[in-house]
């Protein structure tokens, strides 16, 4: 049938319709950030992190989401494992001293996952340096 | 272009070293809070049922004190304008946690204000109604939106009597480590749930107001100023016809 | 009489073309308004803190329910054994489909957040009527869906009429479930009605019947397939009397309010005060959308004539989303009396100071985003009629019934 052709264009179109918005939700912290410079994260000057380095590169998502929800429903603050915590300690600064978003271009939160093509939406409301009113 | 942004980043900065300066002029209750700061380790239970008695004779006309303490402990100061939205439109679309609300009676012409904001009801309809569980009741009885898991739909919006829910309808350009929010998402006054949690025992309003007005505190515990206060005075929820059993509760309306 | 057959929809292909560019180009832009709005946030939008849900609601709404009452025609061909609706009953299952899935559509990209529609499928709260209506809708589908396919499929047309009642029964479920969604809120006063869910479902018939009427006369014309004239006759009185219901209940809606004290402000509100949708009340819902479409289908000269039916239809459309709009919007518009006995002199966030209403104006991406959704649902169901055989050969009156034809 000669219509196939149109046909498939125009379910792309509805496709478009409704995943666009979807896609379009992907991070869109248009700052732009010097590069961070190596050594300067509080990270650097350590040598664990808050659970096994091996563990965290694995598991990491998991240990925050977990604390996510212990946080926001049962109110439990105390602990390693905060997001504001991992930001504070891996963020890194700029040649000027300022602190670069920790999710910018191949900084901490940002180069695995540019690698292995995952996108987070933590950003869009989290703090991607410290702001000191915490 | 970047001319603003740039003030409103240093206007950032001052707000964060603002609340440093604040712990020095106010020593009483942010002292205290700081002294005996605690993260809690162990989950909340119902053992505690936080609330708050307004004391409508208190709040003084005109005053909005406790509203501009709410906008700085929440960082709802933070959000800007879309650029090209008036003023009239953002009004109406910005987050508001607490108002005040100034009333006449009806029969007798008797002119009251008040603070309105989230009631934290005991059967609260935007819990109800929430598709996914968003919107929730925590165990101390303070009635929140999980954001984490909030679809934006906004029927607790339409659901709430009061209100008092605000949804986030523009993209957050400064985002301070304490207060994270993002558009589209629903919010609404959380008795400063950080505050609680890190071992605080009051709200930013009953902080601000000068008159005493808000009595905040655990309506279980009968030694608590709030349950004091409560036994001592009559109060009343407001649609009290809806049975919902609020942790707000007001006198002298 | 004769055996019914089916073929694809046959217009010639420039004219199929055009009518899919036509409803794509509409499509694509509501795609585009989508994009923008989520891109840029609500903020462009009519929709505040105050009126916080909008134009898209009211299509998508308009849609779903819409979509049950598409259904009607196979329900009174199967569940009720009326021959002459038999050859009519696939199409009305298809649109059931289609409309339903625009209007979700429209409903989803209205979200805050859809990227995180797959947490509202995972994390269900079973208290929540929305919730169920998520369920609703998706049973809705694939019981239609198989339905459909004991229709079209000939070794499975003997269970056609079980899963007919099973769909007639669920539609009925479905629209007072949607009816529910403004039932449950006790907030508002407009909606804290028992009288809403009956009203919806009335409303799903005329609604639904209208679109189904539109779509089979367009088809069936532009492919100079016959139709016959009882057959209209007969739809086209079925829409009537549906009208008629929802002039009914309208009618005692608004009594009842008028009866009980504390509804009298928003009774004044809608019918005389509220501007804006007093206007829309009385002019698009009651006048256009129910007086003058009943004069045309009971008139005798004129509910003979195809063309002012095809006008009473899309009067009828209007005045369901005039009806929508009223419903929705208006009931926000009304400020909430949280402090009865008082007056509200000040706020500071908008609590109906001296009574004053809500303001909200509808944006035009909001708008083109319900347009898209009902521009998609026509788009699909084309589609589909040239695709698969949806419609009979003919509906000629001695085809379809010969006692019909004397
Ligand atoms: C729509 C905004 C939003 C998004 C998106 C979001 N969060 Fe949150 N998050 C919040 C809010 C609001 C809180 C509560 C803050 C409070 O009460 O102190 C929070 C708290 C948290 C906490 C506990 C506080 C802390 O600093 O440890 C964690 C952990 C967390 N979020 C992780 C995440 C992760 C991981 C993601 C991405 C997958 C994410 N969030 C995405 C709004 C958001
Ligand atoms: C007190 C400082 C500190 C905190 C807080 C902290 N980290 Fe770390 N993190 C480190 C250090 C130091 C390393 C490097 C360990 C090593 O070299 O083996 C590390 C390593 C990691 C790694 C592995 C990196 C790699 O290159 O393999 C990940 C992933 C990680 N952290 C994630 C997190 C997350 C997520 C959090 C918040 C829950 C967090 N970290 C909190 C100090 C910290
Ligand atoms: C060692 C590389 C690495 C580093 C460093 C790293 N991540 Fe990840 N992260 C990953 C990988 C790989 C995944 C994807 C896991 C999967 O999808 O199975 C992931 C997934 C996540 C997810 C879950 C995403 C989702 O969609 O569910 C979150 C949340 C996350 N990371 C947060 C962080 C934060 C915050 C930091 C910075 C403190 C960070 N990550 C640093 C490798 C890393």
């Amino acid at each position: 049938m000669k219509g196939k052709f149109g046909i498939s264009v125009l379910l792309a179109l509805c496709l478009v319709m409704f995943v666009g918005p979807g896609s379009a939700l992907a991070d869109e912290d248009d700052e732009v950030a010097a590069a961070g410079v190596e050594g300067t994260a509080r990270a650097d000057k350590l040598d664990a992190c808050v659970a096994p380095t091996a563990f965290m590169r694995r598991n990491h998502f998991e240990l925050i989401e977990h604390q996510r929800d212990i946080t926001v429903h049962e109110g439990i603050r105390k602990t390693d494992n905060s997001l504001a915590g991992c930001i504070d300690c891996h963020v890194r600064h700029d040649a000027a001293g300022q602190y670069v978003p920790v999710n910018a271009q191949g900084e901490f939160c940002s180069a695995c996952h540019e690698y292995v093509g995952a996108s987070l939406d933590c950003f869009t409301c989290h703090a991607t340096k410290p702001t000191g009113t915490e | 272009m970047s001319q603003p942004i740039d003030k409103q980043r240093r206007a950032f900065l001052a707000t964060a070293s603002g609340a440093a300066a604040a712990t020095a002029v106010a020593p009483g209750v942010f002292l205290h809070a700081v002294a005996e700061a605690a993260p809690r380790d162990s989950a909340v239970s119902d053992s505690v049922r936080y609330g708050m008695l307004i004391d409508t004779s208190k709040c003084a006309e005109g005053c909005t004190d406790c509203v501009s303490a709410c906008d700085r402990e929440n960082g709802l100061d933070m959000l800007l304008k879309p650029e090209g939205a008036s003023d009239q439109h953002w009004d109406m679309q910005r987050p508001r946690w607490i108002r005040q609300v100034k009333l006449k009676n009806n029969l007798t012409g008797r002119v009251t204000a008040l603070p309105m904001m989230c009631q934290h009801c005991e059967h609260p309809p935007c819990v109800d109604v929430c598709p996914t569980g968003a919107s929730f009741r925590r165990a101390d009885g303070i009635v929140m939106v999980d954001r984490h898991t909030c679809i934006g739909c906004r029927y607790c919006m339409m659901a709430c009597p009061y209100n008092a829910r605000s949804f986030i309808h523009e993209s957050v350009r400064l985002k301070p480590t304490a207060t994270p929010r993002g558009k589209g998402c629903v919010e609404s006054c959380n008795f400063c749930v950080h505050r609680l949690d890190n071992g605080g025992t009051t709200t930013a309003c009953q902080d601000a107001c000068q008159h005493g007005a808000i009595v905040f505190g655990d309506l279980r515990d009968p030694n608590s100023a709030v349950s004091k206060a409560l036994a001592q005075y009559p109060s009343e929820q407001i649609r009290a016809d809806l049975k919902l059993n609020t942790g707000v509760r007001y006198t002298d309306i | 009489m004769s055996k019914i057959h089916y073929r694809e929809w046959g217009i010639e292909s420039p004219r199929y073309w055009g009518l899919l560019a036509v409803l794509a180009a509409i499509v694509a832009l509501g795609g585009f308004a989508t994009l923008y709005m989520e891109h840029e946030g609500h903020w462009v939008t009519g929709m505040t803190n105050q009126v916080v849900w909008g134009t898209p609601h009211v299509f998508a709404i308009f849609l779903i329910v819409a979509a049950s009452g598409a259904l009607n025609v196979a329900s009174i061909g199967s569940v009720f054994g009326q021959k002459m609706y038999k050859p009519l009953a696939r199409l009305s299952g298809l649109m059931a489909i289609t409309l339903l899935v625009g209007g979700l559509i429209v409903l989803v990209l209205d979200l805050g957040q859809p990227a995180r529609l797959i947490v509202a499928m995972t994390t269900y709260n079973f208290k929540s009527i929305f919730a169920w209506n998520i369920y609703l809708y998706v049973g809705f589908l694939a019981i239609v869906a198989v339905y459909l396919f004991t229709m079209m499929e000939r070794k499975a047309n003997r269970y056609s009429h079980g899963v007919g009642v099973l769909a007639f029964v669920w539609r009925l479920i479905l629209t007072t479930g949607t009816g529910s969604i403004f039932g449950f809120i006790v907030a508002r006063q407009g909606y804290d009605a028992a009288i809403m869910a009956p009203m919806f479902i009335i409303m799903s018939f005329a609604y639904g019947m209208a679109l189904y009427l539109l779509v089979l006369m367009f088809t069936f014309n532009t492919d100079e397939r016959p139709l016959g004239d009882m057959v209209v006759r007969r739809l086209k009185n079925l829409l009537g009397v549906f009208v008629a219901a929802i002039f009914y209940f309208t009618l005692v809606y608004h009594l009842t309010n008028l009866y009980g004290t504390e509804n009298h402000a928003y009774e004044a509100f809608i019918l005389r005060d509220g501007g804006v949708y007093t206007w829309v009340f009385w002019l698009g819902w009651v006048l256009l959308g129910m007086v003058v479409p009943m004069g045309i289908l009971f008139h005798p000269a004129l509910g003979a004539q195809r063309g002012a039916i095809t006008i009473a239809a899309l009067l009828v459309v209007l005045g369901g989303l005039s009806a929508i709009y009223v419903i929705v919007i208006g009931g926000q518009a009304f400020p909430m009396s949280m402090f009865p006995g008082y007056t509200v002199i000040e706020s500071g966030y908008y609590d109906g100071v001296d009574g004053m209403a809500r303001a909200y104006s509808p944006s035009l991406p909001e708008f083109l985003l319900g347009l898209g959704g009902i521009a998609l649902a026509l788009l699909a169901t084309f589609v589909a009629v040239r695709l698969l055989q949806f419609l009979p050969t003919s509906l000629a009156d001695e085809v379809v019934d010969p006692h019909l034809a004397k």
